[in-house]
């Protein structure tokens, strides 16, 4: 499925982090994973919250440069070889991707977040193998 | 409309006559009054009499912002106290303020040019003027305030900073008219955006903008932004404060009130008078001012003149937007750099914000510039290679124009200091 993630422009220096995290935190809002792209200036901040609005609004009242991005969550059986195989659909489809990360939901169940080039394309095709992905009796939600 | 039509649009020699006139006066009455003035002329063997016309201009010492300081505070003013009716001070970053006293008939000179100006830049007596410039010792507040008095306008005297209640008077009482400095403005525009406000509901249609240094650049952004024109006005404390020029409505070159102060165009190294056309420090000698009349003041403004008949119809003759200060410019590695050829290569790249820094540090013996620069909210992406290929492209702008080796660092929004006063954009970290 298609949700928002909430990416943040945050300078190469100590407390930025806490920063942001701090200000999610005092705001009530929980933060289900993070990833954190960086160069040796500046980095971005991507996450993953259960109201990006909310956290996109109290993130600029605060003067970040912030935005929310369209990426595609799929949902994966949690255990070895899972991630391979859904890494080998997307391969054999030669979709482009921008960048990835992942987190465990539970002890059944991750989550593959996918930027790709293409948003729709990339879905189009994950669709196509919906059923190849269910034949093992696995739980792959796209 | 041309508020002193007989001056403004007069003839050149008629002017020259008159600039004549009034320049031998004010020479006598500094030679007789002012110890530091006869003292200098003395050393050239220079008597008042030897000044017939403002040709013999290039014969007279030059005054330095230091003669003013050596004199603090009031050695340098040719009446009593007893006839000066106000006092302005420039702020004292560099040492002790320089005190300038301005007499009864100072202001009212003042007055009129201001008022030239806000004519210059379409205002009438109709307009609501917002004079966000700062109240006090600093003389954009009550300079804008008393011309636009004499002009018959309204006056909100407002003074600077608090953004809000700018932005709320401006709608409640319908400004027309805005005066601040450029970088106020665009903070301005930022704070509309911020509130969520269209500056195009406002009424505002005209904004004097001066005392720092802006492009054209700059002037294209706060334009789009506010949806008004943007006019440059120019002054100096010492030489009397706003209005010594200001811009028309064809905004190509400021119109000097050349019938109180003469500008002259030297170069800042051998100090000789360069010909009308090139680029050099302008110097001003005051022609009527009695409280504290100067003689070849050195304003560090980097401009040219052009005598060139004016698409508005005035003769005055016109100073191109400042380029930057002889004062103010960096040598790094043997290059000549201005703050304000930065600021027009970012505004030339519509994904940055003109707020930067330029930090200057010496590595051993090699000096390197660092420029930080604010990333605009709509250009920020999650894409770590969009803003590498922004950093990449700010780089070479600069690198190009500056011929010198730059390193860019991107920093976030509202991070580099801002002030509704002048914006500080260099640090200079090396101990010469």
């Amino acid at each position: 499925m298609i949700k928002k993630q909430v990416s943040v422009f945050l300078e190469n220096k100590i407390g930025r982090l806490n920063e942001v995290t701090h200000i999610l935190g005092k705001n009530g809002i929980n933060i289900s994973a993070f990833s954190i792209a960086d160069t040796s200036d500046f980095g971005i901040l991507r996450i993953i919250v259960p109201d990006p609005e909310k956290a996109l609004k109290v993130l600029k009242e605060n003067n970040f440069s912030a935005k929310t991005t369209d990426v595609v969550f799929m949902n994966s059986p949690n255990k070895p070889g899972a991630l391979a195989k859904a890494l080998q659909v997307l391969n054999s489809e030669e979709v482009s991707i921008e960048y990835m990360y992942a987190f465990s939901m539970n002890e059944e169940t991750a989550v593959i977040v996918i930027k790709p080039s293409d948003l729709s394309l990339c879905m189009e095709k994950l669709k196509k193998h919906q059923d190849a992905f269910i034949s093992d009796g696995e739980h792959y939600i796209i | 409309m041309i508020w002193n039509e007989n001056i403004e649009c007069s003839g050149r020699e008629q002017m020259r006559q008159l600039q004549s006139e009034r320049l031998l006066e004010t020479v006598k009455r500094v030679y007789s009054n002012v110890s530091s003035y006869r003292k200098k002329m003395q050393e050239t063997e220079l008597v008042p009499e030897d000044i017939r016309s403002i040709d013999d201009l290039p014969l007279l010492p030059f005054t330095d912002k230091s003669d003013l300081r050596d004199h603090y505070p009031f050695g340098m003013f040719t009446v009593p106290m007893s006839e000066i009716v106000r006092l302005h001070a420039s702020s004292g970053t560099t040492g002790k303020p320089v005190v300038v006293g301005y007499t009864r008939r100072d202001l009212n000179m003042w007055a009129e040019v201001v008022t030239r100006a806000l004519c210059m830049a379409g205002a009438h007596k109709n307009d609501i003027v917002q004079v966000a410039y700062g109240y006090g010792l600093f003389t954009g507040g009550l300079g804008l305030h008393y011309g636009t008095e004499n002009l018959g306008a309204t006056v909100i005297p407002i003074s600077g900073g608090n953004t809000k209640k700018q932005i709320q008077l401006m709608q409640d009482f319908g400004s027309t008219v805005i005066s601040c400095t450029p970088s106020y403005a665009l903070h301005l525009a930022e704070a509309f955006n911020d509130l969520g406000i269209d500056p195009a509901e406002m009424k505002l249609r005209i904004g004097l903008f001066g005392a720092e240094p802006w492009s054209e650049n700059m002037r294209k952004e706060i334009e789009e932004k506010l949806k008004i024109k943007a006019i440059d006005i120019y002054g100096l404390s010492e030489i009397v404060g706003p209005g010594v020029s200001c811009e028309c409505e064809a905004q190509n070159g400021m119109h000097v009130n050349e019938d109180h102060f003469i500008p002259e165009i030297i170069d800042p190294e051998t100090l000789q008078p360069l010909q009308a056309g090139e680029l050099g420090e302008l110097v001003f000698t005051t022609l009527t001012k009695e409280g504290i009349p100067l003689i070849r003041y050195r304003t560090r403004d980097l401009t040219r003149l052009n005598y060139a008949k004016c698409a508005c119809g005035r003769t005055l003759v016109r100073m191109d937007k400042c380029l930057g200060r002889s004062d103010d410019m960096l040598i790094i590695r043997g290059v000549n750099v201005f703050p304000s050829q930065i600021e027009s290569i970012l505004l030339e790249m519509s994904e940055t914000e003109p707020h930067y820094l330029l930090v200057v540090d010496r590595e051993g013996t090699l000096d390197t510039l660092h420029v930080m620069v604010e990333v605009q909210e709509q250009f920020f992406s999650d894409e770590i290679k969009q803003l590498q290929a922004l950093r990449t492209k700010i780089t070479d702008a600069m690198q190009s124009t500056l011929g010198l080796s730059v390193h860019v660092k991107l920093v976030e929004p509202k991070t580099i200091e801002r002030t509704s006063g002048k914006a500080k954009r260099v640090i200079d970290n090396r101990k010469m």
